[in-house]
């Protein structure tokens, strides 16, 4: 059972039990200083057992994760490489988070620590496979060297080195850790064959879950220390505004509180959480809104239909699309716009860090990060100092969802921290959460695609219009005005069109900031083109099923997925009335996953999610239990957004609030969803989002089914399907 | 100064009478297994037990609880039906981010603790206050079968 998820620097310092746990003899240890390293550039990977395994003289191992854990089950999956290669019991191992260093904990592939579009079990699949390897060869070398014995005639097993030449004897991995941590690594370890796996590919029970279901699993928001304040904010409702006037005479009559007014940010810091909400709120503060203080959703979704009927630049092309496409209205040509709102992200645990802004000239912080380097260099900048000067204690997620791949929590903490003396924990609100997010972009979809005389798909055309997340990152134009990013999963053409453009227009919303959301731009694409599938089958005449499955010889894992799903779902049974089914093919982030949601359509135009089947081609799988756990998880966030969710804006202001006015999904409202995965030895495929992007079309595409009002605006209008059915 | 009886001991807690349980748990005591979702009552997250049924302890202030009994995650462990429900949630792995399953197992418990043997409906109405972004609805309602039949 993980006692304490924090960092190592908090670790050594915990309990006393703790400490001893690690006091024995250090091994493969954590040799790499924090932050040594900061220049993220490609270089070869080199494989460092010592930054990733820790082993004590009892045989406990400790591993140095450098994913963030955020629900998605990277502690346990990445351990599962680790543990399978290196030989060791799994109950006896403990994740723990990496601290910042892109060299060291950054993918192999990018030497950037970030967690985020489903790419952890991708890019860490072969590399910690090899760590661990390494490590096991490190181990037998020490052995060998102390029996005086030729590494190949040893084995190991569960953390023992043992020779069966010589009776069997035995050495733990305890005792030769010191010993093996002096060898140099292995660069070329010998990888288990699939047979020998003993934990990749089992579903392995969560290293996390006894820590989360007893109250003692720490989150960025549990820190805890002597002298520690905390504060609570308002920052300007408006992208850009700024602190006009501030009264804070009721304030004063508060003991014990402190106001911090920045130039776009104010504050009360307090001995607690309750005592600064409360002196918050008796604080008047007026703000200058700026030239973004008149901006509404009308203006705004105004501004991206305009942009979107303009022509963009090439995404991907192949064929002669123009030609294939004839001219607006020919007989076989179908012209559709889709259309999808800006949407929060609203993890459960709202956003928070705490800073300790120190007068020595150093910084401590902690909190949670999908993005550790960054969040570290961003406290390091506010303050004008270099990184190797701040201690960052990275912790698990309270949710993530994209939202802490942005650190503007970890620089207004900063900036509140520098007024402070001590250590700060700065927590949101959940209403400044939802109203000062990085919210998914709203999307335009321009398409048009006509059919051969057989009702196969002959011209496709795909126009994307939207905000680009990068550009407002990075405060960069995207190069040559195409954002990959937003374009992703529309330029694979798995339908294989064989006269195919894809278009993308950069249309960038002024009053809104915009950041990564679970699915990221498949979320968009795919319910484009999932959505106009179902329109172009009706058109030819053909069953949406049958219609996809005569697009897929080229791409015949998800074709497999597909005839699963359809089989699980009994696709094609008789319905009753104002029920429908609805199906979603989709190939994203590496993984091809068959999706059909049942829907039923009250008279109001309520809906109700009655079943999914979903069946998900991932490649190799680490763990089938997890995997599960996030289609499952993947399609409610989706279906979620697909039924209530919509960022709105007036005078600059967003609209929603709390949960009140930004609606979830309740377990009332959640359908079984039974998940089945192809077996498979292809590598792997990214499973945190692929669910997400599947939700939306294939209940679209239900509704349609079970009305015949076919949707292309989300989330669904119930007012277009009240009294509606196509029964 | 306000006393309370919170998992089976007296607190006295240094705060005004109109803080809210959820804040006198977390910033006071050191209880942060209780977590602040939302503040408004509707997400569940804040939810701990007063005399065994489930209260959402963001809007609860301290000076309306009096002498009745608090249970928090940290103890109901210790209850025959909180031990059930905490093994049924291990049992299947219903956790992801975990942020909401404090609550979402206090919630649970609360409900066997009047309905042994919940159908569906009973499981709607007795969770329906407790949101859980990751999604695991699906496998929180097996869990609770699962732990009624323990």
């Amino acid at each position: 059972m993980i006692q304490n998820i924090s960092t190592r620097r908090t670790f050594l310092k915990g309990s006393a039990a703790a400490t001893a746990t690690l006091s024995g003899g250090l091994m493969i240890g954590f040799a790499i200083p924090a932050g040594a390293q900061q220049t993220p550039k490609p270089t070869p990977y080199v494989l460092k057992p010592n930054a990733f395994i820790h082993i004590d003289a009892d045989g406990k191992v400790a591993f140095q994760i450098p994913q963030e854990e955020m629900g998605q089950g990277v502690y346990t999956s990445l351990s599962q490489l680790l543990a399978d290669e290196l030989d060791v019991a799994f109950d006896q191992v403990t994740p723990l988070p990496a601290p910042p260093d892109d060299m060291i904990y950054g993918s192999p592939q990018r030497h950037r620590q970030s967690t985020g579009g489903s790419t952890s079990i991708r890019n860490f699949y072969t590399a910690l496979r090899q760590v661990g390897a390494s490590g096991r060869a490190m181990m037998v070398e020490a052995a060998a060297r102390q029996w005086g014995v030729k590494p190949e005639t040893l084995r190991t097993e569960n953390g023992m080195v043992i020779d069966d030449a010589h009776g069997g004897r035995k050495l733990s991995y305890g005792a030769l850790a010191p010993a093996a941590a002096k060898l140099d690594a292995p660069q070329n370890p010998t990888l288990k064959t699939d047979a020998q796996l003993k934990y990749i590919g089992k579903p392995m029970h969560r290293l996390d879950s006894p820590s989360k279901v007893n109250g003692s699993a720490q989150y960025g928001i549990d820190v805890r220390m002597d002298g520690l304040k905390v504060a609570t904010l308002a920052a300007s409702p408006v992208v850009g505004g700024k602190v006009d006037h501030v009264d804070d005479s009721k304030l004063k009559a508060m003991p014990g509180v402190q106001l911090v007014v920045l130039d776009d940010i104010v504050a009360v810091v307090a001995t607690n959480f309750w005592a600064a909400k409360k002196g918050l709120d008796v604080v008047k503060i007026t703000w200058d809104g700026g030239p973004n203080g008149h901006l509404d959703s009308k203006t705004l979704m105004a501004e991206l239909r305009a942009t979107a009927a303009k022509k963009g630049v090439t995404a991907a092309e192949s064929g002669d699309a123009d030609k294939a496409l004839g001219k607006p209205g020919g007989p076989t040509r179908l012209d559709a716009t889709y259309q999808v709102p800006f949407l929060a992200h609203a993890p459960m645990e709202p956003q928070n860090f705490t800073v300790h802004v120190k007068k020595d000239g150093t910084c401590e912080m902690w909190g949670g990060s999908q993005v550790q380097t960054t969040a570290w260099r961003a406290a390091a900048t506010v303050l004008n100092i270099p990184p190797e000067k701040v201690t960052f204690h990275n912790f698990m997620l309270g949710g993530g969802f994209g939202r802490r791949l942005d650190v503007d929590m970890v620089v207004k903490a900063t900036r509140i921290a520098q007024k402070v003396d001590g250590p700060v924990k700065v927590i949101w609100t959940r209403e400044e959460d939802m109203q000062q997010d990085m919210y998914r972009p709203a999307y335009r979809n321009v398409m048009a695609a006509t059919l051969t005389k057989d009702g196969m798909i002959d011209g496709w055309m795909h126009r994307i219009a939207g905000a680009s997340v990068s550009a407002r990152m990075s405060g960069k134009p995207p190069k040559d005005g195409l954002d990959k990013g937003s374009v992703d999963a529309a330029t694979d053409n798995y339908y294989n069109a064989p006269n195919f453009r894809v278009e993308y227009i950069q249309a960038e919303p002024r009053a809104v900031n915009v950041g990564f959301w679970r699915g990221v731009a498949p979320n968009n694409t795919i319910f484009a083109i999932e959505s106009l599938m179902d329109e172009l089958a009706k058109k030819a005449g053909r069953d949406p099923v049958a219609f996809r499955l005569a697009h897929l010889d080229k791409t015949p894992r998800l074709k497999n997925a597909l005839q699963i799903a359809a089989r699980n779902a009994k696709w094609g049974e008789k319905m009753g009335p104002r029920i429908g089914k609805g199906v979603c093919a989709q190939w994203a982030f590496g993984t091809y996953i068959a999706t059909i949601c049942e829907a039923e359509v009250d008279t109001n135009g309520e809906v109700h999610v009655r079943k999914v089947h979903s069946v998900i081609d991932a490649g190799r799988i680490v763990n089938p239990d997890t995997l599960m756990a996030q289609v499952q998880g993947g399609i409610t966030f989706g279906l979620t957004a697909a039924l209530w969710g919509n960022i709105t804006v007036e005078k600059g202001r967003v609209q929603q609030a709390n949960f009140n006015n930004y609606r979830l999904m309740r377990i009332n409202e959640a359908p079984d969803i039974q998940v089945e995965i192809v077996k498979s030895t292809e590598a792997p495929g990214g499973i945190g989002e692929p669910g997400c992007t599947a939700g939306p079309p294939s209940l679209v595409n239900a509704i349609a089914a079970a009305t015949g009002v076919r949707l292309r605006e989300l989330p669904i209008d119930r007012a277009l399907l009240a009294g509606k059915s196509s029964v | 100064m306000v006393t309370l009886q919170i998992n089976g001991q007296s607190q006295t807690i240094d705060a005004t009478p109109d803080t809210p349980l959820l804040w006198a748990l977390r910033d006071f005591l050191g209880l942060t297994g209780t977590k602040f979702g939302c503040g408004i009552a509707q997400c569940g997250a804040c939810t701990v037990h007063m005399d065994g049924k489930a209260v959402r302890s963001c809007l609860l202030t301290i000076g309306s609880v009096g002498n009745r009994a608090i249970t928090t995650i940290e103890a109901v462990g210790n209850t025959p039906n909180g031990a059930k429900v905490q093994k049924a949630w291990l049992d299947i792995e219903v956790v992801q981010c975990g942020y909401c399953q404090s609550g979402q197992i206090m919630s649970a418990t609360a409900l066997l603790n009047k309905t042994p043997h919940p159908q569906d409906a009973d499981i709607d109405a007795a969770m329906a206050g407790n949101l859980c972004r990751c999604g695991t609805y699906t496998r929180i309602r097996q869990a609770i079968k699962n732990a009624a039949k323990a």
